[in-house]
């Protein structure tokens, strides 16, 4: 049985370059909950690699802590049996069989089940004799979630992984995890810019932006942080009058208002007797709102 | 699937009450569990969990120790009882005021009611439409 690990970064910067350069991380913290599905977002070049290379112990931060199930997991043996990356580019041997790297996996993984590799290796028509390198780029894509899920560890890490995989691939892939996720429990974080594809299989989110935490809470909490209102323009211009607005569209007699923050049971009732029709705003919106935010203290530094 | 206004959850919650209502799920029947919920409809296990934590919580379905959960014994004539108790508010007026805005007299209205004391027609096909 495995115990999943949680994780936590406090305060964490990283600095690839001169201390000049901007920071990949700039005092970033956010915390991984034991036991979660855990959706780490954020555009491309957010920092979600680097944050995930710090969990997976590639590198040391340049000031901050790390904690992974507790401690600091930096050439820590223990810990690190216990986590598992795996980055788009696979970190698979090119040109060894595929049944060779399983079994080096089987040796470095307390928890590795050959079986269910090879039954998963089966389902996404990967033949495990052949290598890594004679492989098209979705089938070793596939390859790297196999070695990810088949090696059940308390901390599993998908990068990225499976964006060489085409769409049906891509939902049996994330039909495969839930199913294993249910069986044996465990800490499992996927990083993504398909948001609207993978938002509901979280618990929690982390959101980066710019090298900063914009978010870390609960998808729950998070769908609530945001309203979308559809209606005649006069009694939702109304509604306005409350609530920030984060966007408007304007569709001829009609309005739409992202609204920020959720709506009081009193204003529901009004809302609907007015024809206004409430929607959930889905988290790649709130994403997308979120991140265009001005950030108070880039412009200050200006 | 669950794309309404409310949190999944709570979609997941209306989706198995009127289950219960409607007779699909009956008393003493298993519903589907933790699990399957979470790879039928692609969701966080803990997401179905709490859907039925709340219905736990309502006693209208029970957890039954290595088993899974069941509907519980009442619960549908229960649930009944609640909706008939809201209906006029909740379901009637609003068709009813839809019908005053539309110019509908209450005789006409009335008059739907008696032609089919029993059961209701199938829903009339639109004008210029073949069947």
């Amino acid at each position: 049985m495995t115990t999943p690990y949680g994780a936590e970064l406090t305060d964490v910067t990283v600095r690839y370059g001169r201390r000049t350069d901007e920071a990949a991380l700039d005092h970033v913290s956010f915390t991984v909950r034991p036991g979660t599905i855990t959706g780490l977002l954020g555009r491309n070049g957010a920092g979600k690699s680097t944050a995930l290379s710090l969990l997976a112990s590639l590198r040391r931060p340049t000031s901050g802590t790390v904690l992974v199930n507790g401690v600091d997991p930096f050439e820590d043996a223990v810990v690190m049996a216990g986590v598992q990356l795996v980055r788009e580019s696979g970190d698979i041997l090119g040109d060894t069989s595929i049944n060779e790297t399983l079994g080096y996996y089987d040796e470095l993984r307390p928890h590795w089940d050959g079986d269910y590799a090879r039954a998963l290796l089966d389902q996404f028509d990967v033949d495990p004799r052949t290598t890594p390198a004679k492989l098209s780029r979705g089938k070793k894509s596939a390859l790297g979630c196999i070695v990810g899920l088949a090696s059940r560890a308390p901390l599993t890490i998908f990068d990225e992984s499976y964006l060489g995989m085409d769409a049906p691939s891509r939902y049996a892939f994330y039909d495969a995890l839930l199913d294993d996720y249910t069986d044996h429990p465990r800490t499992i974080v996927v990083s993504s810019h398909l948001i609207e594809e993978v938002e509901r299989l979280f618990e929690d989110v982390v959101m980066l932006h710019r090298g900063r935490t914009l978010v870390s809470e609960t998808a729950d909490a998070l769908r609530n942080r945001a309203v979308s209102v559809v209606g005649p323009s006069s009694a939702v211009s109304k509604l306005a009058d409350d609530h920030r607005v984060l966007a408007t569209r304007n569709l001829g007699g009609t309005t739409q208002l992202t609204l920020e923050g959720s709506l009081e049971p009193a204003e529901i009732a009004l809302a609907r007797d007015a024809g206004i029709e409430i929607a959930r705003v889905s988290i790649q919106d709130l994403f997308i709102h979120l991140s265009q935010e001005p950030d108070p203290m880039k412009e200050d530094a200006r | 699937m669950f794309d309404g206004p409310e949190p999944i959850y709570i979609q997941i919650a209306d989706q198995i009450r009127a289950q219960i209502v409607s007779g699909d799920l009956p008393e003493e029947s298993q519903v589907m569990s933790t699990t399957q919920y979470a790879t039928t409809f692609r969701i966080n296990p803990a997401t179905a969990a709490k859907a039925f934590a709340i219905l736990v919580d309502e006693g209208l379905i029970e957890k039954r120790r290595g088993l899974g959960m069941f509907v519980a014994v009442g619960a549908h004539d229960r649930l009944v009882k609640e909706r008939r108790d809201t209906y006029l508010e909740r379901v009637f007026r609003p068709a009813v005021e839809q019908a005053d805005l539309l110019g509908i007299p209450r005789s006409e209205l009335i008059a739907y009611l008696d032609e089919h004391p029993e059961t209701l027609p199938a829903p009339r096909v639109a004008e210029g439409e073949t069947r």
